[in-house]
């Protein structure tokens, strides 16, 4: 996974930040962010979801596990959900999930969930500066990793997707 | 479907420079190159604009060429022009559903200033694009038959537009008024800038077409109670606020109102902003459109406290008064939705400063509106108060709007609408009239032409914000007046100019259910509260909701002309989707592995659309695809990882996991 092209390496610590931003608001609001040039850390990376609701808590787990120092959760406001009550359901997993990270020692900082409504461009640009600010205080995350013990196998691993029930 | 899971991808990187959006600020030939350096990635390209038709006809000649099954294009959002290059995959034979696109413009190079910092970053996103497009599998788009019915909601000249525009087509409209009479604010002016139309001569022919319209459906008094169901079959439950008038049998005699127990009007009347009363049974306003009596069940005394001689039931000679009338729900399908709910004006009590709900004397411009109108409570004399003729008039413009403590966007119309409340208030008194602005805004056809007729006609123009208005007379010309003081800023100097009537040029603001009415129908708002359009420029009049679109006052400030213009635009975006017949719907649905699903019903009570059922026999989780809208809910708490959601498998997500995060 290298290229020709040598490109500078950075001095401070650079967290990274896996995102998951449901399609019809946050994701939206990042556009937005980007369509009003609002600038901010290019620590965050972004994975569409249509939904919050979407967000397997195994999802945020995975990306700490590969090395993500945060994660960020971004839904519609409640009552705004496209589908009525995703980001209800979101924040019920979400709250267990803090628990349990809480007791594998993780800070609560480093996973946050955000209700970012679609015109909410600069609300985009604020949290993913403020939560990289965090992170750098923060440092880097050290999971001690035991693979395959609890949860999910890697992706790599994972068997492929299941297809029945789909109209092919 | 399995045999191409297992068929080794042969995957094209396209990279695009979009002009200088993106080349400016991330290397893409080097982001180029490193793409190529990707496991399965068969070619890797960049284009000066891959969305246009070379950069398509590029894709194209490369799946055929190059054999490739799989497509990664890093442009801008996938919300612009995803649909574009699955286009550009379909014609070259390719599953449309193998493609993926990784954000590099609205994500990258439009937010991060730094050049290899926004290169890193774009390569990550096409790495982790480059994962997961390995993992795509076919899907199709499935085709649902469109109702061809069209809902309209709101009766102002934008709904009633639209209405007209889409009735004229041939289509069967319903159209939802919560007033008792359609017209809306529109049907409160009495002329209309900058040709000073009557704006009731020009409005009630179109109010009445809508009465006698063969394919309209006129619901007034009635609102949207729940909106289910999606683009091309919205079930809606339109809920009939009872009137107590049997709309089929009232002709608008106005029998019953002359007869009402209330010798005089006791109610506030809305329609003339509350400068006169009414009685509790009442027509609206003399041209209202059902014409059609309404009793108002706040003030009348049979339906307050059962008790009342009822002289309305005895005069009316159609006996259409009925005190047994209850809410009445009525279920309508429709294919297509068009809000056009408009707007209230700005409380300007809000300013305490200018004293409006204090000093009598203190209008908001549309109270001036009903008082200029021959039908209005003073039979079109502009009077104070206490009867007398206004000396001198003063207009405040920008009341709430470009004012950070309240609104600070620009209402759009005031300036105009304070031109020609200047050019009627002289026409009409004689008065000398003030104009207190910011900045004149006439930017219209005939606009500017119109402000320079109004300066020739002598009005006053003072530049700059009114600090206040103050009754507390310093020099005797200013003795039981109302005094204006406010910076000339074009002289430099505070003035205090002493008037009789003050009109303050109240800003539009969004209504006062907007936030509910966004939810109702699932929609998006604007910062400033008014519905969020799909595209500032390009998408108007759609919204982030297939199916439902905007017109009017309701997406944001505008006058008459645009509103109109809108409207005609929400009616042609309808008719498309209605007149195509069908719509395809995005196969992101929600299915069940059976053999791993342990049926323990989880999934279903998470289900927001009531898509899942248990199989008995089977004892499994049974998606169903027609009602499943692809939030993925049930996925993500499926315990057993028996649920799984095309397109966003988790397989493909935790690819995208892994691709984000790796050095690259």
């Amino acid at each position: 996974m290298s290229s020709n092209v040598t490109l500078p390496v950075a001095k401070e610590f650079e967290p990274r930040i896996v995102a998951f931003f449901c399609n019809w608001c946050t994701y939206t609001a990042g556009d937005l962010a980007g369509a009003a040039r609002l600038a901010y850390a290019p620590n965050m990376r972004v994975i569409r979801l249509m939904c919050s609701g979407r967000v397997d808590p195994e999802f945020v787990l995975a990306a700490l596990r590969q090395g993500a120092d945060g994660v960020l959760i971004g839904g519609c406001h409640p009552g705004d959900c496209h589908y009525r009550e995703g980001n209800y359901k979101c924040l019920r997993r979400f709250q267990l999930l803090c628990k349990f990270l809480r007791q594998m020692g993780v800070e609560e900082q480093r996973v946050r969930l955000e209700w970012i409504a679609a015109s909410e461009g600069d609300k985009v640009q604020k949290i993913a500066n403020e939560m990289t600010a965090q992170l750098k205080l923060l440092g880097p995350l050290r999971l001690q990793i035991t693979p395959r013990v609890n949860g999910r196998p890697r992706a790599a691993e994972c068997p492929p997707a299941p297809t029945k029930g789909v109209a092919p | 479907m399995i045999r191409q899971i297992h068929e080794p991808s042969r995957i094209g990187v396209y990279v695009c420079h979009c002009g200088m959006n993106i080349a400016a600020k991330v290397d893409v030939e080097d982001v180029r190159a490193f793409a190529r350096s990707l496991p399965n990635v068969v070619v890797a390209k960049t284009y000066k604009f891959m969305c246009s038709d070379p950069g398509q006809e590029m894709i194209r000649k490369d799946i055929q060429e190059h054999d490739l099954n799989r497509v990664v294009v890093a442009s801008c959002s996938p919300l612009l022009h995803e649909h574009t290059f699955r286009r550009a995959c379909a014609a070259a034979g390719m599953n449309p559903f193998h493609l993926q696109m990784a954000n590099i413009r609205e994500q990258v190079s439009w937010v991060t200033p730094d050049c290899a910092l926004a290169t890193r970053k774009a390569r990550a996103l096409i790495h982790a694009a480059v994962r997961r497009v390995a993992d795509h599998y076919p899907l199709a788009k499935e085709r649902v038959n469109v109702h061809p019915a069209i809902l309209v909601v709101g009766g102002g000249i934008a709904g009633i537009h639209a209405a007209l525009v889409l009735a004229n087509a041939g289509k069967k409209v319903y159209l939802v008024e919560r007033e008792p009479s359609i017209g809306g604010h529109m049907a409160q002016l009495d002329k209309t800038f900058p040709t000073l139309d009557c704006s009731a001569c020009i409005l009630t022919p179109r109010m009445s077409q809508i009465r006698t319209h063969p394919n309209i459906t006129l619901w007034t008094y009635a609102e949207i109670e729940e909106v289910a169901g999606f683009a091309g079959n919205f079930k809606v439950k339109v809920r009939h606020k009872p009137r107590y008038v049997k709309e089929e049998l009232c002709v608008g005699c106005g029998e019953c109102v002359s007869a009402c127990v209330f010798k005089e009007g006791r109610v506030r009347d809305e329609f003339n902003q509350g400068l006169s009363k009414r009685k509790p049974i009442y027509m609206p306003f003399p041209q209202a459109t059902p014409n059609v009596a309404v009793i108002d069940p706040q003030s009348c005394l049979k339906i307050m406290r059962g008790k009342c001689a009822m002289k309305c039931v005895e005069a009316c000679p159609r006996a259409a008064i009925d005190f047994e009338q209850r809410e009445e729900h009525t279920d309508i399908e429709v294919g297509a939705i068009i809000l056009a709910t408009g707007y209230r004006t700005f409380d300007a009590r809000k300013i305490p400063e200018y004293g409006y709900g204090r000093f009598p004397n203190v209008y908001t411009m549309l109270e001036v509106e009903r008082l200029v109108n021959a039908a209005g409570p003073t039979g079109g004399d502009i009077t104070l108060r206490d009867g007398a003729r206004p000396q001198t008039v003063g207009i405040i413009h920008c009341v709430g709007s470009r004012d950070r403590r309240h609104h600070p966007y620009c209402s759009n119309v005031c300036c105009m609408a304070s031109l020609k409340m200047a050019h009627l208030v002289k026409e009409r008194t004689g008065a000398e009239v003030f104009n207190f602005y910011i900045d004149m805004r006439a930017t219209f056809k005939g606009y500017e032409e119109f402000y320079d007729q109004v300066l020739r006609e002598g009005v006053q123009f003072i530049r700059g914000r009114v600090a206040e208005v103050t009754d507390w007379a310093i020099r005797p010309a200013e003795k039981g007046k109302l005094v204006i003081r406010v910076e000339d800023t074009l002289v430099g100097v505070v003035r205090r100019i002493p008037v009789d009537m003050v009109v303050l040029a109240t800003a539009m603001e969004p209504q006062e259910d907007a936030a509910a009415v966004q939810r109702k129908f699932n929609i998006s708002c604007s910062q400033d509260g008014f519905f969020l359009e799909r595209h500032p420029k390009l998408g108007p009049v759609s919204t982030f909701s297939d199916g439902i679109f905007l017109a009017g006052v309701c997406q944001g400030p505008k006058d008459i002309p645009a509103s109109v213009a809108q409207a005609g635009a929400a009616a042609a975006e309808a008719l498309c989707l209605v007149d195509k017949g069908f719509v395809e719907i995005e196969p992101n649905t929600a299915f069940i592995d059976e053999a791993a699903c342990s049926g323990c019903r989880t999934c279903i009570p998470l289900c927001p659309f009531q898509a899942i059922t248990r199989d008995a026999v089977k004892g499994v989780a049974v998606i169903n695809q027609a009602l499943c809208k692809g939030c993925g809910t049930c996925v993500a708490a499926c315990p057993s990882g028996a649920a799984g959601q095309n397109m966003f498998t988790d397989a493909q997500i935790y690819d995208e996991i892994e691709g984000v995060l790796a050095d690259v």
